[in-house]
């Protein structure tokens, strides 16, 4: 069976090229979202959250703040805003990042809370990859399949 | 003639110019090095994106007349125009920078120009430069350092993209110093707003390839102009960088052979000098033993 090739693309970088991918499962803007090899052409814009790379006996997670998905051939291109690698996300570093996006909420209106809630949500996504990445693969959450 | 010492003390001075000027040359030299794979890291995130801003034009108007899917996207009556202009905050790059204000200055104070034209200065050399003259300014930006990150470069975008959705600007353009070759930097200007949506370049192969787009194709448009024309900006500001750091080493090597050539002329000269010196001692003192004999 057809693999996947999969990109991940960051403004300032080219994160990850990896041929022979069995499915990638993806923070679409309308839920999560599941690529399987054959997958029809499709273009989506990306929320903040995991995209899980799968492949023989492996899987890694990725953390992605947002951007967009191509599929196209059994080629999955990733643009992402910023993107991390699960094992190298800096825990301490995400947990601050969570606790003022939270301050700021619990703040005067005067902030900008659109803005604050989106920090918040990016920071949780981020320490949620982090965190299921150091617990190893045991408990992955079942049934991760995705809207497609 | 000057006096030996004299000679001496000149030559010593030319010689610590030189040492400064191999140091920032070897500095510029390291710093370009990463400046430039830094403008090589981001262009296939451009390069992709440019692919699917193709095809999502393309795609849109579902083979009619595709019209301004976005306001971004708009062709309005050129009056107010404004200037994004990139420049180095530091001198010492031969050319490069009074280049890049005589380029700027040709667009921005030329009597024909005739609408009305503002700045958005980035980096100290323009925003000095044209602070002199009678030209509004939008925002500035300085001090983005050597090595700047698209969170650097993100505000720069957000007032272009601003202004113009509010209609305070019809045309935003872009310049900078584009990167030829190391030894060869060109003042250069681009449309950054309206964006011109690129073709297709693979051909009609990518044309006939037909997406899903989720949510829409205008949503996943709105999503992306404003990303576009980010990476736009942040690929400048880079290339930007490059070009300063390779002409300045180029300037600094220069200046170094240069001072390396004039030690070489002192130096021929005070041995002149030195040996004149000498004769004459030797005359002074043959004559004086001629006198007393």
């Amino acid at each position: 069976m057809a693999k996947l090739t999969l990109e991940i693309i960051t403004g300032e970088q080219l994160l990850l090229r990896e041929e022979e991918i069995d499915e990638v499962v993806a923070p679409g803007s309308l839920g999560e979202l599941g690529i399987l090899p054959s997958h029809a052409p499709l273009v989506t814009s990306l929320q903040a959250g995991s995209l899980r790379v799968k492949r023989a006996g492996d899987e890694d997670d990725f953390f992605v703040s947002g951007g967009f998905l191509e599929i196209r051939d059994n080629h999955v291109k990733v643009l992402a805003d910023a993107a991390e690698r699960g094992a190298e996300i800096d825990l301490e570093r995400a947990e601050a990042a969570r606790q003022r996006a939270e301050e700021r909420l619990r703040g005067e209106a005067t902030v900008d809370r659109v803005r604050a809630e989106v920090a918040l949500r990016r920071s949780l996504m981020r320490l949620k990859v982090a965190r299921r990445r150091r617990r190893g693969r045991a408990d992955m959450p079942a049934g991760s399949g995705g809207a497609e | 003639m000057p006096s030996t010492r004299e000679i001496r003390r000149r030559i010593r001075s030319v010689e610590n110019t030189a040492k400064i000027t191999n140091a920032v040359q070897l500095v510029a030299a390291s710093k370009m090095r990463r400046a430039q794979m830094r403008a090589e890291a981001a262009r296939p995130y451009a390069e992709s994106m440019r692919g699917l801003l193709a095809n999502l034009a393309g795609a849109g108007g579902d083979g009619q007349d595709p019209g301004p899917l976005h306001p971004l996207l708009e062709r309005r009556e050129v009056g107010k125009t404004a200037i994004i202009l990139i420049t180095p905050d530091r001198g010492l790059a031969g050319g490069l920078i009074s280049n890049l204000q005589r380029h700027a200055g040709s667009l921005v104070l030329s009597p024909d120009q005739g609408g009305d034209v503002s700045m958005i200065p980035v980096g100290r050399k323009g925003l000095d430069y044209f602070a002199r003259f009678d030209v509004p300014f939008r925002g500035e930006f300085q001090r983005l350092g050597d090595y700047p990150s698209l969170d650097d470069t993100r505000p720069i975008s957000q007032i272009a993209i601003q202004d113009y959705m509010r209609g305070e600007v019809d045309q935003v353009s872009l310049v900078y110093a584009a990167f030829v070759s190391t030894v060869q930097q060109r003042p250069t200007t681009v449309p950054l707003l309206p964006v011109e949506a690129p073709a297709s370049d693979d051909g009609d192969a990518a044309a006939e390839v037909e997406y899903i787009f989720e949510p829409s194709p205008e949503a996943v448009l709105d999503d992306l102009l404003p990303r576009y024309v980010e990476m736009q900006v942040y690929q400048a500001v880079l290339e930007s960088a490059a070009s300063e750091q390779s002409a300045r080493m180029v300037a600094m090597r220069n200046a170094t052979d240069a001072a390396n050539e004039m030690v070489g002329d002192l130096t021929l000269q005070y041995n002149k000098a030195r040996q004149e010196q000498i004769t004459s001692e030797l005359l002074d003192i043959v004559g004086g033993v001629e006198a007393m004999a």
